[in-house]
């Protein structure tokens, strides 16, 4: 929207008689979402990190625990990394003690979400089905649903009758992966990504947080084993508390406290076609292959697969993961074959040697971290930020986040490796 | 990618397998904090790195490949045999 139309005010509520005035009076009284303001010296805490996790945390440190002398400091633009460059899934189908809380708790917010922001978030939940091809993946997926039931989620175990039901256009009789069945996880579906960020940043400044863009971090200020405040190239900023929620940056930052993380940043990329009349309405997930798909809203069809298998900050992929992601959906629905591809890109992942996140204090007194989602950081975009201001508020671990530590690797208690395929790097 | 095999020559990224960071191997008895540092801290650059490759569709050497994580650029290549004595 061009500068010139944004005569209304701020912070105006959303709802659908205003749409109507809108239309009817040439939409001269929407307002900018979020104020531009300048730093001030000195927070009560900081965020590092302008994207869903860094905007989520700050707008429940401002709602839940009435921290509202807060600034989020983004490099660049709100939103403008990870949370706008994902798949837009969101689902709760972990089964490990850790992860199985969190993500419950997580796509409960999500539920509440538009409501709680008076944002429209978009979220759809249509549904999201894990295909299984052996006897063995059947038995893994009906233990992988009794799990999330009895975390008081939603499951069903489909037999190949079910899933032609429900989705009648795969490769059933694939002679090497024929489908014996999927796991329905009906409350999972997608939401408008870049949506979620403008909404969790239009209510964090709602509550008075600074959100100050083109601000990039260049030093941690510690004094005697306590953080003091914040280096910029907008000047020196004070604060007592300082989280780090920086995804696949984290490395960096972690560096300007002289910590090391265990996290290593890895290329995964997406791909998305042309705009399609509307023909897939799940997400839907290959078992055999690495290999999802959802439809936008748009039309375009969303998927992705595996990471490239390599650390990389380049934000773009190489052809052999393109061409498997392009094999994997080919064998699954040869009927997408025709669709053209658009668009691919890659993001930057901050992998851990277990697959699971962190969301914990360091040994600096008042610094935080929030990192390691590795290529699953958007369906914990409101979880994340819920549990990380719980525990930047209060110094205490937030009850459904508080598995996700930073020792577990050291001490080997707590892995959460959701895939069982070993708690070390390059495995995830 | 194309990685420069020090026995085979230029080859595709396909014809690699990628294990990691090359560091060094702790001594057994190096205790706790030196494990945990070569298992899982890692220093995570932008820019130039040097990780562990193996031509596993190839000779099935192993590599240490010294590439940029931004530009995606392979930088050099040395055989881990010879590579041993700059990482120790």
């Amino acid at each position: 929207m061009p500068r010139s139309v944004q005569t209304g005010e701020y912070h105006m509520r959303f709802s659908g008689l205003r749409i109507l005035r809108e239309g009817v009076s040439g939409n001269k009284g929407w307002g900018p979402h979020w104020r531009d303001p300048e730093p001030k010296a000195e927070y009560d805490a900081i965020i590092i990190g302008g994207g869903g996790h860094g905007l989520a945390t700050a707008y429940y440190l401002a709602k839940n625990h009435g921290m509202t002398n807060i600034a989020v400091l983004e490099k660049g633009y709100l939103g403008g990394g990870n949370v706008g460059r994902n798949t837009t899934i969101v689902r709760a189908n972990y089964m490990l003690e850790g992860n199985s809380q969190f993500y419950s708790h997580s796509l409960k917010l999500w539920e509440g979400m538009e409501q709680d922001l008076n944002y429209n978030t978009m979220l759809s939940q249509r549904g999201h089905l894990m295909l299984c091809h052996s006897d063995g993946q059947r038995d893994a997926y009906a233990r992988r649903g009794n799990m999330m039931i009895s975390q008081g989620d939603d499951a069903e175990l489909l037999d190949p009758a079910g899933v032609r039901r429900l989705i009648p256009y795969l490769d059933f009789e694939n002679t090497r992966f024929p489908i014996y069945g999927g796991l329905l996880h009906r409350r999972a579906g997608s939401a408008r990504h870049d949506a979620v960020a403008w909404g969790y940043a239009r209510g964090a400044d709602q509550r008075g947080v600074d959100l100050i863009q083109q601000c990039e971090v260049t030093g941690i200020d510690i004094e005697n084993g306590q953080v003091r405040g914040v280096q910029t190239t907008r000047g020196a900023i004070r604060a007592k508390k300082v989280g780090i929620v920086v995804a696949g940056r984290s490395g960096q930052v972690a560096a300007m406290a002289g910590m090391r993380l265990p996290i290593e940043s890895h290329v995964l990329q997406a791909f998305v076609t042309e705009g399609l009349k509307p023909i897939i309405d799940h997400v839907v997930s290959f078992g055999m292959g690495h290999f999802y798909i959802s439809q936008s809203d748009k039309g375009g069809l969303v998927f992705g697969g595996d990471l490239d298998f390599y650390a990389s900050y380049a934000q773009r992929g190489n052809m052999p993961m393109m061409e498997h992601v392009m094999e994997a959906g080919m064998t699954l629905m040869p009927m997408i074959g025709k669709a053209r591809v658009l668009r691919s890109w890659g993001g930057i992942m901050d992998m851990t040697p277990d697959g699971s996140p962190m969301i914990d204090k360091t040994d600096t007194q008042g610094l935080f971290v929030n990192c390691g989602w590795c290529y699953g950081g958007f369906k914990a975009v409101p979880g994340s930020g819920y549990s990380f201001a719980h525990l930047m508020a209060t110094g205490h671990h937030h009850e459904p986040a508080e598995k996700f530590r930073l020792d577990r690797f050291r001490t080997g208690f707590g892995l959460m490796d959701e895939e069982a395929t070993g708690a070390q790097h390059n495995l995830h | 990618m194309r990685i420069n095999c020090p026995i085979c020559g230029s080859r595709e990224r396909r014809e690699f397998y990628y294990q990691g960071a090359a560091l060094a191997r702790p001594a057994p008895d190096a205790g706790e904090a030196a494990w945990d540092d070569y298992m899982h801290l890692r220093d995570n650059p932008a820019g130039e790195t040097r990780d562990m490759w193996c031509h596993e569709g190839g000779c099935g050497a192993w590599i240490v490949v010294t590439r940029n994580t931004v530009t995606h650029d392979v930088v050099s290549t040395a055989l881990a045999t010879d590579a041993r004595t700059v990482l120790a």
